[in-house]
């Protein structure tokens, strides 16, 4: 334990440095950057073509665009950000899961009463 | 502190975890995210608010908003081989990579300045509706943001000059910088489809 300490202490990274990966196995490789990239790339230019192109209603429209945006946003996490499922993410995994539900609950929440209460008020 | 908890963790699990400074960083990271999402939802209320001013239909353009997330999407990848770079231990394409993402970075606050400058030349300034007040908030904030993350990678260029190695400390420091500058690309996509693509519907 107390060689251990001595290790992580600032002065002894050379000792580290047979073991220093510590930032996680998980830092991806060039194929799987390129594999996010493409994807990235191909939802963000469906996105332009659906309002471009005009081809579907002003709802379809919205909704294609929430779903593509929900896709990338997917695709950034698992290959640019490296989230997956393993043990040592779990911290970080409890914590995202805390702010979208605390953040879905801030914009839904606050969409719907303030378009109530502008129907209320009849100040539209 | 950190040390103790360091030693803790790694008492756990012997090959090896994640360092408590990048977890302390994605905590930091999950607050950004909330500022954006209580902006959004400012904009998600105010967003046809337009008090007789200009639509999302006359001031934004396809071109520029396509060649600024253009930018920032590649300036990710690039920060991403400048990582791989950095697990390799290659100093000198860390520093290029980084130098890179830099310019790209660079490119794309440059085309929103101007952007907004011209905006703002046309009267359409964030004082003359509720809609272009939430506008330029939620934009200029995440452009805030990246001019950060730009002197912060302009401050890791020069502390990695002249090193011949990456010590676990610089490690941590590139990657909450990865986490940063990823975070900030996902928060653009939420921008360029809520924002601008959903307002030229």
């Amino acid at each position: 334990m107390d060689l251990r300490f001595l290790l992580r202490l600032p002065g002894g990274h050379d000792l580290m440095s047979t073991q220093t990966n510590s930032s996680g196995e998980s830092h991806g490789s060039v194929s799987s950057y390129l594999i996010g990239f493409v994807l990235a790339v191909v939802l963000t230019v469906l996105s332009f073509l659906v309002v471009s192109t005009h081809s579907l209603s002003p709802m379809g429209t919205l909704a294609a665009l929430s779903m593509l945006a929900l896709v990338q946003v997917l695709v950034h996490l698992h290959y640019f950000l490296h989230m997956g499922g393993s043990s040592e993410q779990r911290w970080n995994n409890i914590c995202f899961v805390f702010t979208v539900a605390f953040v879905t609950i801030l914009i839904v929440g606050t969409v719907f009463i303030m378009t109530n209460t502008t129907m209320h008020m009849m100040s539209r | 502190m950190a040390h103790d908890t360091t030693v803790q963790t790694a008492g756990h699990d012997e090959h090896h975890h994640e360092s408590p400074v990048v977890f302390g960083f994605w905590v930091y990271l999950m607050t950004d995210c909330i500022i954006f999402g209580s902006l959004f939802a400012v904009f998600a209320v105010l967003r046809n608010q337009f008090n007789g001013g200009p639509t999302p239909h006359e001031l934004f353009e396809f071109g520029g908003l396509g060649l600024e997330t253009a930018l920032l999407l590649v300036s990710s990848i690039t920060y991403g081989f400048g990582m791989i770079a950095a697990h390799k231990n290659q100093i000198s394409q860390v520093i290029l990579w980084l130098g890179v993402t830099f310019l790209l970075g660079l490119g794309f606050v440059g085309l929103e300045v101007r952007e907004f400058a011209h905006m703002i030349a046309e009267g359409a300034g964030p004082d003359r509706s509720a809609f272009l007040s939430a506008f330029f908030t939620l934009v200029s904030t995440h452009g805030l943001h990246v001019s950060c993350g730009l002197i912060w990678i302009l401050t890791l260029m020069v502390q990695l000059m002249g090193t011949t190695e990456i010590p676990e400390r610089m490690m941590n420091k590139l990657t909450c910088l990865s986490l940063f500058w990823h975070f900030l690309d996902i928060v653009w996509i939420c921008v360029f489809s809520y924002v601008y693509l959903a307002g030229m519907i």
